[in-house]
């Protein structure tokens, strides 16, 4: 069985992890620091996913100004992440609806999930870290 | 945080040498990092640099050396794109020595 002689060095195993963004991109240091760790978790290869949902779907927002509160603007790294080879974006449609927000108004390629196909997709995973 | 006196300004870096404002960042600033590093700087090496600047003004982070590598030879061919050729370059990590250099913060995910 191939899973026993990848156990044995600990690599070659490639786990699903989901990381799960609720919180709006500035005010709290969620956003930020689930963006960094998911950059880190690219490097051990593994099949990495991210959910914006709730007030997170706010982080993808192009024309953010944090000029007026004195924080980094970080949501062009979200552009990076395809060079990290994480390409799996998915976002909450009630909350995009909520927030009157399309595909047009973020600043990167999303999937749109109904509630019940976001459901299915979290079950698939091995692993689902919130922020 | 410490100061260091460069080309006759003070600038502020980070324990590790990593320029704490990049937009103090100039080239004298570069020549100084570089010399910290034991880097001898030619056109090679201003082209990482360069290109290192110009990634960080479009995506706000200091790309990991896997991604630098694959986003170098996208833009500048595949014999600058690989390992040996930016090691040859920066002996002790592309992303590490090339970033300082560059006046950029160390790589995310670089441990």
């Amino acid at each position: 069985m191939s899973d026993m002689d990848e156990m044995e060095d600990g690599s070659g195993i490639v786990k699903k992890f989901m990381f799960l963004n609720r919180k709006a991109p500035h005010g709290t240091v969620y956003a930020l620091e689930g963006l960094e760790v998911v950059l880190i978790t690219a490097a051990f290869d593994q099949d990495v996913s991210m959910v914006f949902t709730d007030d997170g779907v706010y982080q993808l927002m192009k024309g953010i100004d944090s000029k007026g509160i004195e924080v980094k603007d970080f949501s062009k790294t979200y552009r990076a992440l395809e060079g990290y080879d994480i390409e799996k974006l998915y976002v909450d449609q009630a909350s995009m609806d909520a927030r009157g927000l399309t595909e047009d108004d973020l600043i990167v390629d999303v999937t749109v999930l109904a509630v019940d196909e976001m459901a299915n997709l979290m079950a698939e995973q091995d692993v689902v870290i919130s922020f | 945080m410490p100061m260091v006196n460069i080309a006759g300004k003070e600038v502020e870096v980070d324990e590790e040498g990593y320029l704490v404002d990049l937009s103090q960042w100039n080239e004298d600033i570069a020549k100084y990092m570089a010399v910290e590093e034991k880097v001898e700087l030619t056109d090679s090496h201003w082209e990482v640099v360069n290109f290192l600047r110009e990634y960080y003004a479009e995506y706000q982070i200091a790309p990991a050396v896997r991604v630098l590598t694959k986003a170098i030879g996208k833009k500048l061919g595949p014999e600058k794109g690989n390992n040996k050729y930016l090691y040859e370059l920066f002996p002790y990590g592309p992303a590490k020595q090339a970033c300082k250099i560059a006046g950029l913060p160390k790589p995310t995910g670089c441990i």
